[in-house]
């Protein structure tokens, strides 16, 4: 077990840490609608597009190029993910981690060469 | 040097002596989460302040000086007029996901913020995996601004949420790595473990070349993480209005303003923790009347003082260069952070494995 501030559990710490989050919100969001004004027009709900009225569907295309960069985070937040680990071990581990971890490194990196070498790193 | 965890202790033994376990643990997770909201509210308040001063004198002028003394109360006036607009939402947005945005984005914000070791003994979430957890949690945001371009039913918040998600996707490779390096040098991942290393001497002096590079790296990176400065192409004004947050009003707006602020000051705190020492004074190997004399100073000074310090560079590299594109803005983090990033990972892991750094 993990424990921390007052002796809590960790865990116990963070759900509260996340339930403040959500009681700033709400509390703000009650405080807002008890002395904010309402109204309504039509014309207000239409989409900002500097002043002239909306014209099309709002799901406009985007570049493709935004998924291509996604799909080479996954791989090396995996990595991270991966090394992390071995980064709080290889002080006793020793040059053993390195020649382990070295050879795993190369793969990656060969990856980001090829991707790198196919274009896929230029944003056309 | 004055240690909270004495103080946090004793009140725990006084709760435990006249109530049952289950009321002291409620009533300690109260205690935790109002210190969070005021803590939070301050410095996120400090912060906008501290913004608009800072852009002022570098710009040459006074910045806010009308409301209170220097200006002081322009941002509770600030709150008080947010707080008082209407809340608008547009047709056709999808509703479930425009409301959640706002508690995703403040969620992360509000959970990386309870890992920051504030002083001895004064840090709410301490896990044995911390750094790990900070990483982990603070990738929630990315899907908040993604859900509020996505749902807010206009073309500029989709492009916005776009790019921003992409670039704040790209350069958390960059932070990780940069972080990893120093987990590499301190052998572990526990926060109070990593302040506890630095006891001798920071990480920026002890750990040579690479933890200097894996420092800069971190600084563009986390500037990058937070849309900040150069890379604000997310909410490049003449190009997309406001980037993600376009439709959102009043309070709601407020919500991601106030995450982006506080964002700053966690990045500013996480370079601190990583490679100033946390809240560990300046010391001195042989100087032993100057060492004595940081230890009178606290740990909170010390530890708010480097955020602060951190914080005014990365305001100074804002409002001094110009906004970079984004295919720069891509090259820039794939071509030479990552591998630089990666070269320096194992130039660390070769001197840790070897025992090459100071202090070893």
């Amino acid at each position: 077990m993990d424990f921390s501030i007052f002796g809590v559990q960790s865990t116990t710490l963070a759900i509260t840490a996340a339930l403040t989050g959500v009681l700033l919100v709400v509390g703000a969001l009650v405080i807002a609608w008890l002395i904010g004004p309402r109204s309504y027009t039509e014309k207000k709900g239409e989409p900002f597009e500097c002043g002239i009225p909306t014209r099309g569907d709002s799901m406009a295309q985007y570049h493709v190029g935004y998924y291509l960069f996604a799909i080479l985070f996954l791989m090396f937040d995996v990595e991270t993910v991966f090394l992390f680990p071995w980064a709080t071990i290889c002080k006793n581990i020793g040059s053993q981690a390195l020649l382990a971890v070295g050879t795993f490194l190369v793969i990656l990196v060969l990856g980001l060469a090829y991707a790198w070498k196919k274009g896929a790193l230029r944003w056309k | 040097m004055f240690d909270f965890g004495i103080v946090t202790k004793w009140l725990d033994d006084l709760l435990n002596s006249v109530m049952p376990g289950w009321l002291t643990t409620t009533i300690e997770c109260v205690l935790v989460a109002v210190g969070l909201l005021v803590a939070y509210s301050l410095i996120a308040m400090f912060y906008i302040f501290y913004e608009r001063k800072v852009c002022g004198w570098i710009q040459c002028r006074l910045g806010p000086m009308r409301v209170g003394k220097w200006g002081l109360l322009q941002v509770f006036a600030d709150v008080i007029k947010i707080l008082q607009k209407e809340l608008i939402t547009l047709w056709h947005t999808d509703k479930f996901l425009f409301k959640l945005a706002p508690y995703l984005v403040l969620i992360a914000s509000m959970l990386t913020f309870a890992c920051l070791p504030w002083g001895r003994g004064l840090q709410i979430v301490d896990m044995n995996i911390g750094v790990f957890f900070i990483v982990a949690v603070s990738s929630i945001g990315v899907l908040g601004i993604l859900l509020a371009g996505w749902a807010s039913n206009s073309k500029y918040t989709l492009i916005g949420a776009m790019r921003s998600g992409a670039q704040m996707i790209s350069y958390e490779l960059s932070c990780g790595i940069s972080i990893l390096t120093i987990v590499c040098l301190a052998g572990t991942m526990s926060i109070t473990g990593i302040v506890e290393a630095q006891a001798d001497g920071w990480f920026l002096f002890k750990g040579h070349l690479p933890a200097i590079l894996a420092f800069i790296i971190y600084m563009i990176a986390a500037n990058a993480e937070n849309n900040r400065g150069p890379f604000d192409l997310p909410e490049a004004e003449h190009e997309l209005t406001a980037g993600y947050h376009t439709e959102y009003s009043g309070i709601h707006f407020g919500f991601f303003y106030l995450a982006e602020y506080l964002n700053l000051f966690i990045v500013s705190g996480i370079a601190t923790l990583l490679f100033l020492g946390g809240w560990m004074p300046l010391h001195i190997p042989g100087w032993e009347g100057f060492n004595n004399i940081m230890d009178y100073i606290p740990s909170v000074v010390w530890f708010l003082g480097k955020a602060f310090f951190i914080t005014f560079i990365f305001f100074w590299i804002r409002w001094s260069f110009p906004r970079v594109r984004i295919d720069q803005m891509l090259a820039l983090e794939w071509r030479y952070l990552m591998p630089i990033g990666l070269v320096n990972l194992v130039v660390m892991a070769i001197i840790v494995t070897q025992g090459w750094y100071f202090g070893a």
